[in-house]
């Protein structure tokens, strides 16, 4: 079997390297597996009140923590579009209840990561990852992971607001109802506090059943922010979450983001160091597919270890 | 060219416009363009002005017009078509022919828009990019079978190997040889590229952003597929059924060999009933003397047929373009 290249020369063998992966995921989901410590995460995740979340059963092959406080561990991952390696071995924690910023220049495989979160990558085809993703311990990609539960305690805000060409009420109570929520109070409690969390609930009060479309550009993307906290996620993925809006617009979705942490773990893809030095907590600096350098925010702004990092933010490339 | 400007050619520091021959080219090909692009622009005149002619105002001086034999009230209200009886027993109540035209565009669309869009649901969403390189040429292919034996396979292969097991021996009921049923199964076959390409296109147009937000909420691709990319794509949708609907009621030559050429009110799907275009190709086919009431009326039916098509035509249209600016 061929190894995954790292460069794009390996078309022919695409095929019959995609078929080595789930192996070589299998290999690495068993070796970290022996602890006991794996059925009591998993317990109390199936537990949690976030609703009907399917995440397995622990039977000891899922993989224990490696540090408890972390929401998400990533170790050594390696992500491909068809033969284009796009991540090479990116190892990265992201906290709990904080903001992680990840920067870096267009096509630095950012946007990637993220989209490697939810799993949002399964649906472009021919793409493939190795290495393990930990979500409270549980790793997202073993085989018995149901994606659609995933994706609802990982809510994702896209860069191009997406609202759909429904009623405001609509769009935010999409994701409940495809929980099963059906019923009309509980819907609209659930629509009223997702636009008040996403500080939009004022502006909108008295035309819930209008067009989403009819919308500004900031508050359509605030609707989105509250459409994807409506499925109760823990984790928000922002991806570009303010490049379309006018600087008004931005700032309140900065404080909007600001707040949300505080029950919430945020990662969100900046081209906007400002931004990210502004509303982050850790960052995470993302160059040709290698995760340069990642800490606190403030020192990584003011003293990057690495060179590279240094002369992205002080905007000698990029 | 430009004659004003043309004398003093240095003056403009060279750029004045000069005769040559590349521009004289294009010109002719514009010229020709337009011919091309007149041609159906005349045709359309023509064929209003030959139905109105002959059957509102007269106007190639042979007498009366149809609706100056016959009044519009009669046309309209009467429940008897029988253009060619004599006397007392020729009546001109175009009533059964549109049952008739109706009932088998009803048909037509109960088989074929609901297939029509799964398939396009299918083909957009789900199929893989081989199995759609396999479906499409087929589908398209039925666009391409003469109406003639889809006409002939209503008649010989549908109606007494399809509708008479199911309804003649198992409900009991009779089958006439001629049936509306069997002329609007084979119409909505017919239909079935039309709106499976077309809501095809309208389901592709969608956003790939839309999807993924759809699936970043928890969907699963059921979900996506049916209540986020059908719903942003229902003006198309809505516009290849109107097609749909307005090319069933146009189709002649299948449903006057399904559907036989007896006009009736009787609202019954397993009895022959005749169509507008049913009667039309019956009638221009045979030997109607011309400037006979019989020969007129066959004007004022085509008339009919062409508004409705029309204003079936226009309302899709309205309908596609008040959608597009819904969701631009």
């Amino acid at each position: 079997m061929a190894p995954p290249q790292s460069e794009p020369s390996g078309a022919p063998q695409r095929r019959a390297s995609a078929l080595s992966q789930p192996q070589r995921a299998g290999r690495e989901v068993s070796h970290a597996a022996q602890s006991s410590e794996a059925a009591a995460t998993a317990s109390k995740i199936d537990s949690k009140s976030t609703g009907p979340v399917n995440v397995p059963k622990p039977e000891s092959k899922l993989s224990p923590p490696l540090n408890t406080t972390a929401k998400f561990e990533v170790r050594g991952l390696d992500f491909f579009y068809g033969a284009n390696q796009a991540l090479y071995n990116v190892s990265l924690d992201v906290p709990a209840r904080s903001v992680t910023a990840l920067i870096g220049p267009s096509g630095c495989g950012k946007s990637t990561f993220l989209r490697v979160l939810n799993r949002m990558n399964d649906i472009i085809e021919e793409t493939r990852v190795t290495g393990t993703v930990l979500l409270d311990g549980i790793d997202i990609y073993d085989r018995r992971i149901d994606v659609v539960e995933l994706r609802k305690r990982v809510g994702m805000v896209f860069q191009k607001s997406t609202p759909f060409p429904k009623s405001i009420f609509d769009n935010i109570s999409f994701g409940p109802r495809l929980a099963g929520i059906n019923g009309k109070a509980r819907l609209a409690e659930i629509v009223e506090t997702s636009l008040q969390r996403a500080a939009l609930w004022s502006e909108v009060k008295d035309r819930l059943k209008e067009s989403a479309l009819a919308l500004s550009g900031g508050q359509q993307q605030r609707l989105c922010i509250a459409r994807a906290l409506a499925t109760n996620p823990d984790v928000l993925l922002m991806d570009e979450p303010a490049s379309a809006l006018d600087p008004a617009s931005t700032a309140r979705i900065e404080d909007l983001i600001f707040e949300l942490k505080e029950n919430y773990t945020i990662v969100i893809v900046t081209h906007n160091m400002q931004q990210a030095a502004r509303v982050s907590d850790q960052t995470a600096f993302f160059y040709t597919g290698h995760l340069i350098e990642h800490g606190n925010t403030q020192q990584l702004f003011t003293k990057p270890k690495e060179q590279q990092t240094e002369d992205y933010i002080t905007g000698r490339f990029g | 060219m430009n004659a004003a400007r043309a004398p003093h050619d240095d003056a403009n520091g060279g750029l004045t416009r000069r005769f040559t021959l590349s521009r004289a080219r294009e010109q002719v090909i514009q010229f020709a363009l337009l011919l091309c692009a007149l041609v159906s622009i005349v045709t359309t005149v023509g064929i209003i002005f030959a139905l109105v002619s002959e059957s509102v105002v007269e106007m190639s001086g042979s007498g009366k017009a149809f609706f100056q034999e016959v009044s519009a009230v009669e046309f309209f209200t009467e429940t008897e078509w029988s253009p060619n009886f004599a006397g007392a027993q020729q009546h001109f109540g175009i009533l059964p022919l549109l049952v008739g035209t109706f009932m088998v565009a009803g048909v037509a669309a109960m088989f074929g828009l609901p297939i029509g869009i799964l398939s396009a649901v299918y083909l957009s969403e789900y199929a893989s990019p081989r199995v759609r390189s396999i479906i499409k040429p087929v589908l398209e292919l039925l666009a391409g079978v003469p109406s003639v034996v889809y006409g002939y396979f209503a008649l010989i292969f549908i109606t007494p190997y399809v509708l008479e097991p199911i309804f003649e021996d198992v409900f009991g009921m009779e089958v006439e040889v001629f049936n509306v049923l069997s002329a609007g199964i084979v119409v909505g076959i017919m239909t079935l590229p039309t709106v499976c390409s077309m809501s095809e296109d309208a389901l592709r147009a969608v956003p790939r952003s839309l999807r993924e937000a759809g699936y970043a909420l928890g969907s699963t691709k059921f979900d996506v597929s049916v209540k986020v990319v059908l719903p942003a794509a229902i003006s198309g949708i809505v516009a290849s059924f109107l097609l749909a609907v307005s090319r069933a009621v146009g189709e002649t030559m299948a449903v006057a060999m399904a559907a036989g050429n007896t006009p009736s009110t009787a609202v019954s799907l397993l009895k022959g009933h005749q169509t507008m275009t049913g009667f039309i190709a019956q009638m221009s086919m045979g030997e109607t003397p011309q400037g006979t009431i019989e020969y007129k009326s066959l004007y004022a039916v085509g008339l009919s047929l062409f508004v409705i098509t029309l204003v079936m035509n226009i309302v899709s249209q309205q309908v596609m373009r008040r959608f597009r600016e819904v969701y631009q």
